[in-house]
């Protein structure tokens, strides 16, 4: 895709400098969503049980192939096939918590992480016996839409990932503002001993945070821009854990405002550096970020709030 | 004589190899304050994690309302009633004071949480023009202040407090002494107290318990304690200067 744009776009070169610039935000908007909502469900997990969950893009993987099962394979229509492919990840995300992470507690952080990285083997697996390792094309209402303003084109795919981003953005605001439950996650984070105290279900809670992040993941696969799905596309949440440092680990805004950086430098390095560089940008960006201001864009600001 | 509200027999707690508490068996009657004293390290913050549920007792029963309770998630502990104040007031930095106060009551579903927020404020004035500032910008002692009253959110039978006077200026005991005391009257919270400041504890107290190296060493009424020699030179610090300014070797007391 990125390879055809630039194409697109060396056909511009003279007068079109502009238009490409314009063409590359939107591009880079569009796929730093999908990284921000995979970082937001690192993000969750972290803040609250203190673990790094590095099978959250083989979680995202899983959602979207779910969602390619009821739409595609069964024919339902998209929202309830989304819908329904929503309510299996967060019981998929509760039940990962209750069988492999709950014995964890108290264990040591790199058994955890071991943990979490076979976890994501494990999926990728499963995923390539139950739906094959061939890319598959998900059944989008959207489809391969695009509008044209002036010479810039929007599509519809890139329309869907930002709304749904804004939207996801919202909702879990207003989610963590105003909810008992929303309001005690962030109890269970900020000090998860006087939450026990007071009566807080806590490993129920974190139960709850799993399916949350697990829900985020699968709207990031399902909304992922180009729609096309294999069992590695999960790979993608390496780029996202390091817009999740980047944004600083324990903020929710710092993660999408991570993931929107990383896919904009890996849009703009791909244009504009040599080759391979787009893939290489998030590293750079994440190891730049890592000397210049360790904790990371957001920490200082609100350092534990979720 | 009230009928017992707590008892603990013959609790045994360990942190991993260390065996922290070696065989404690004390009472909490209904209504009482009942007083823990001890040097640091005897175990007095171990005793009220395991009645709580956070450290699970090896060996022993804990009792609660006629109910073995031990070794149970601290959640259903205080769903049952107890409520516990963490030692250094452990409040939710980032969360509204309002919002610490509703988390205290997150087990209720009933609509008189707002009606004992306003409880609360009662008891503590000075918490009410910090309702919507997050619990961080709050000085300790309004810390310590919200913890108790985060507690109280629950309607606990029981409360436990963990050195409520830790790092408080001498008013401020006496204040917070002041609100236990009342807490205990007006509304009938019998209390365990854990504590340091070993005068407090005795002057509010009713019955008292002295703790040392994980064992119960002594225990009497708050009234015969506070005569009893012993206590008075080892934690109230009051003793005959000998004829030399110097105690004699034989006097020494340890109860190892």
């Amino acid at each position: 895709m990125l390879g055809k744009k630039r194409v697109e776009c060396g056909a511009f070169r003279r007068q079109g400098h502009f238009v490409e610039v314009i063409q590359l935000l939107i591009s880079g908007v569009s796929q730093g969503c999908v990284y921000g909502l995979i970082a937001l469900g690192f993000v969750l997990i972290y803040k609250a049980t203190e673990m790094v969950n590095f099978a959250q893009g083989d979680i995202m993987m899983i959602g979207a192939f779910i969602a390619f099962t009821f739409i595609n394979l069964l024919g339902w229509p998209f929202v309830w096939g989304f819908l329904a492919a929503l309510a299996v990840m967060a019981l998929l995300g509760a039940v990962t918590e209750r069988l492999l992470l709950r014995p964890m507690i108290g264990e040591p952080h790199f058994a955890v992480l071991m943990l979490t990285i076979g976890l994501g083997f494990v999926l990728r697996t499963v995923a390539g016996e139950r739906w094959g390792s061939e890319p598959k094309t998900l059944d989008l209402p959207w489809g391969s839409a695009v509008w044209r303003f002036g010479e810039v084109t929007v599509g519809g795919d890139d329309l869907a990932v930002v709304g749904g981003t804004l939207a996801l953005c919202a909702l879990l605001y207003l989610f963590f503002r105003f909810t008992r439950l929303g309001i005690a996650m962030q109890a269970a984070s900020q000090n998860q001993l006087a939450a026990f105290y007071v009566g807080i279900p806590v490993k129920r809670v974190f139960g709850l945070v799993w399916a949350l992040a697990a829900v985020l993941a699968a709207c990031a696969g399902v909304l992922a821009p180009g729609g096309v799905i294999d069992p590695n596309i999960g790979f993608i949440g390496i780029k996202a854990f390091a817009a999740a440092i980047v944004g600083g680990l324990g903020s929710l805004p710092g993660a999408i405002l991570g993931g929107l950086l990383v896919g904009l430098s890996e849009q703009f390095a791909g244009r504009y550096l040599w080759p391979g560089f787009s893939d290489v940008s998030a590293y750079v960006l994440l190891l730049a970020m890592l000397m210049i201001r360790p904790e990371g864009l957001f920490a200082a600001m609100q350092q534990k709030k979720v | 004589m009230t009928s017992s509200l707590l008892a603990l027999r013959n609790i045994e707690t360990y942190y991993g190899p260390i065996m922290a508490i070696r065989g404690v068996s004390m009472t909490v009657r209904e209504g009482q304050i009942v007083s823990l004293l001890g040097a640091n390290g005897a175990g007095k913050t171990t005793v009220l994690k395991t009645i709580s549920g956070a450290m699970e007792p090896q060996k022993g029963v804990v009792e609660y309302q006629g109910e073995a309770i031990q070794a149970r998630d601290p959640d259903w502990v205080a769903r049952r009633g107890i409520g516990h104040v963490p030692e250094g007031r452990e409040v939710f930095p980032f969360l509204t004071v309002e919002e610490n106060l509703r988390m205290g009551a997150y087990s209720r579903r009933d609509g008189e949480i707002d009606a004992d927020i306003e409880q609360v404020y009662g008891y503590f004035p000075v918490l009410k023009g910090f309702g919507r500032q997050p619990a961080q910008v709050l000085s300790g002692g309004q810390q310590q202040m919200l913890a108790i009253g985060r507690a109280l959110m629950l309607r606990p039978d029981l409360m436990l407090l963990d050195e409520p006077s830790l790092g408080l200026s001498p008013r401020l005991v006496h204040e917070i002494a002041e609100i236990i005391v009342r807490l205990n009257q007006e509304r009938n919270v019998t209390m365990l107290l854990v504590e340091q400041n070993a005068k407090m504890a005795l002057d509010i107290g009713d019955y008292g318990y002295v703790m040392e190296n994980g064992r119960i060493v002594m225990e009497d009424t708050c009234e015969r304690l506070r005569n009893a020699p012993d206590i008075q030179e080892f934690y109230l610090g009051m003793k005959d200067e000998g004829v030399r300014g110097r105690r004699r070797w034989k006097q020494r007391k340890t109860w190892r």
